[in-house]
């Protein structure tokens, strides 16, 4: 992986659903081996910033860049709200179908790693409309991984998890740091991931109001809730 | 060609777990054919020089409910967007989709083809010919019945919206396809059904191609 380039770098990211801009002139650079959180009220475009940077969503204007190159679609591994999978099929098979798009070797035996590394190991034989959120959570999870993408983006990776899933969502982090990947989390849970993150980006109706050390977000936080209290008082 | 294999491959499977779904498409069409030869009544030569058009009429209406259904499947938990998450090109994924509705579609064909010979008592002596016809003719409905269910999928009216747009769209094939069929069952004596056939080949020649080039603006947001 190269340390030298941005792993990945936004420039002027403006993103319009009908008259609504969901992000307006939003920068961002992380670089390989760091860890990016996005905070903000809901509405505040921190789904629609991953699904940018994922190439889900093209956006109106702006540029983004992946290990120094324009992106394209598949470079950049996204866990979202959906789960991207068929709920007809069971867990293995999901897999499996990932990675015959992807290329990999699709035996049981290289997508078990990926089902054990997220706790799934026991129950890739089920089908997905038998698994609870969480594990559907832990099912894309799986996916993201297989991709081998040098930048993983989490939408509310918390979400759906009970407390030893928060605890392998931190785990991961910190294994995907080591091994030189960025991750990109957007989530509510500020006081959590300022701990695991080393920077943060606070969003306010689209655009970036704060960015800085993750360990100061609960204060930014803090102080953007206090003055949109004042906003609607006054 | 990975990706197409993989994503026929996804879509027989889904195909086969939902067989139930897939039954129910059957047995729709058999009903439909069933309730046309009521409409024809006990006349027997009638309903021999009919029987071509009605098993055409029942597959094009069973195969709205087909493609449908491969599209909720796909719209579910935006599984297809995680196909073009993985940088997966879309037209790998409308050449895969396609293929396995087109396999699908065709099956439904051979199922169908029975019970029309059942119930309108045709010659068997062209069944050969009629069954390259439903091959070709199938075809024919898979292309743009893909893009189609893929663009309708994305409205709420998605089984109102799909036979609008699909229908008038697939009026070449299906005139073709009748005349090919009934041609086939009922004696053809000045070989007409060749250019028939060849008249749906040379649908499926520009409609496959342009329908996979289509795709990728149909699904992408």
């Amino acid at each position: 992986m190269n340390e030298t380039k941005a792993a990945i770098e936004a420039r002027g990211l403006c993103k319009r659903y009908g008259r609504t801009w969901a992000l307006v002139d939003v920068d961002l650079c992380i670089r390989p081996g760091e860890a990016l959180v996005v905070a903000g009220r809901n509405g505040s475009g921190k789904s629609t910033l991953l699904r940018v940077l994922a190439g889900s969503l093209r956006p109106d204007r702006g540029e983004v860049r992946l290990l120094g190159t324009s992106l394209r679609r598949g470079r950049a591994a996204l866990v979202g709200h959906a789960s991207f999978t068929y709920d007809l099929l069971t867990g293995m098979e999901n897999l499996r179908i990932a990675a015959r798009l992807l290329g990999r070797p699709s035996g049981p035996e290289e997508i078990q790693p990926f089902l054990d590394r997220v706790g799934l190991g026991a129950r890739g034989a089920d089908r997905v409309q038998a698994y609870s959120a969480g594990m559907r959570k832990r099912l894309t999870l799986a996916r993201a991984l297989m991709q081998d993408a040098p930048v993983l983006l989490l939408d509310e990776p918390y979400g759906q998890l009970d407390p030893p899933g928060f605890g392998l969502i931190d785990r991961l982090v910190d294994e995907l740091r080591a091994e030189g990947r960025a991750v990109v989390l957007a989530s509510h849970q500020v006081e959590r991931l300022s701990r695991i993150c080393d920077r943060a980006l606070l969003l306010d109706a689209g655009r970036a109001v704060w960015s800085g050390p993750a360990s100061e977000l609960p204060f930014a936080f803090q102080r953007l809730e206090e003055a949109s209290i004042r906003a609607v008082a006054g | 060609m990975r990706a197409v294999a993989a994503a026929f491959y996804k879509d027989l499977l889904l195909g086969w777990r939902g067989r139930a779904q897939g039954m129910a498409v059957a047995v729709f069409g058999a009903t439909l054919l069933l309730l046309l030869s009521f409409a024809v009544g006990p006349n027997a030569q009638m309903l021999r020089q009919l029987g071509g058009g009605f098993l055409w009429v029942a597959l094009l209406f069973s195969s709205t409910l087909a493609l449908t259904e491969s599209f909720r499947l796909e719209r579910e938990n935006r599984a297809i967007e995680g196909m073009l998450l993985l940088g997966v090109h879309p037209a790998a994924i409308f050449y895969g989709k396609a293929l396995a509705n087109w396999l699908q579609l065709f099956v439904l064909g051979l199922l169908l083809l029975p019970v029309m010979v059942v119930l309108y008592d045709p010659s068997l002596d062209g069944i050969g010919g009629v069954i390259g016809v439903l091959a070709l003719g199938t075809a024919g409905l898979s292309a743009p019945g893909t893009l189609h269910a893929g663009l309708s999928s994305q409205t709420r009216a998605q089984q109102v919206l799909l036979p609008l747009l699909l229908f008038p769209l697939v009026v070449p094939v299906l005139i073709a396809a009748v005349r090919a069929t009934s041609l086939l069952l009922l004696g053809d004596p000045m070989g007409q059904a060749r250019s028939w056939a060849l008249l749906l080949l040379a649908f499926d020649g520009v409609f496959w191609p342009l329908c996979g080039l289509l795709f990728g603006h149909v699904i992408e947001e």
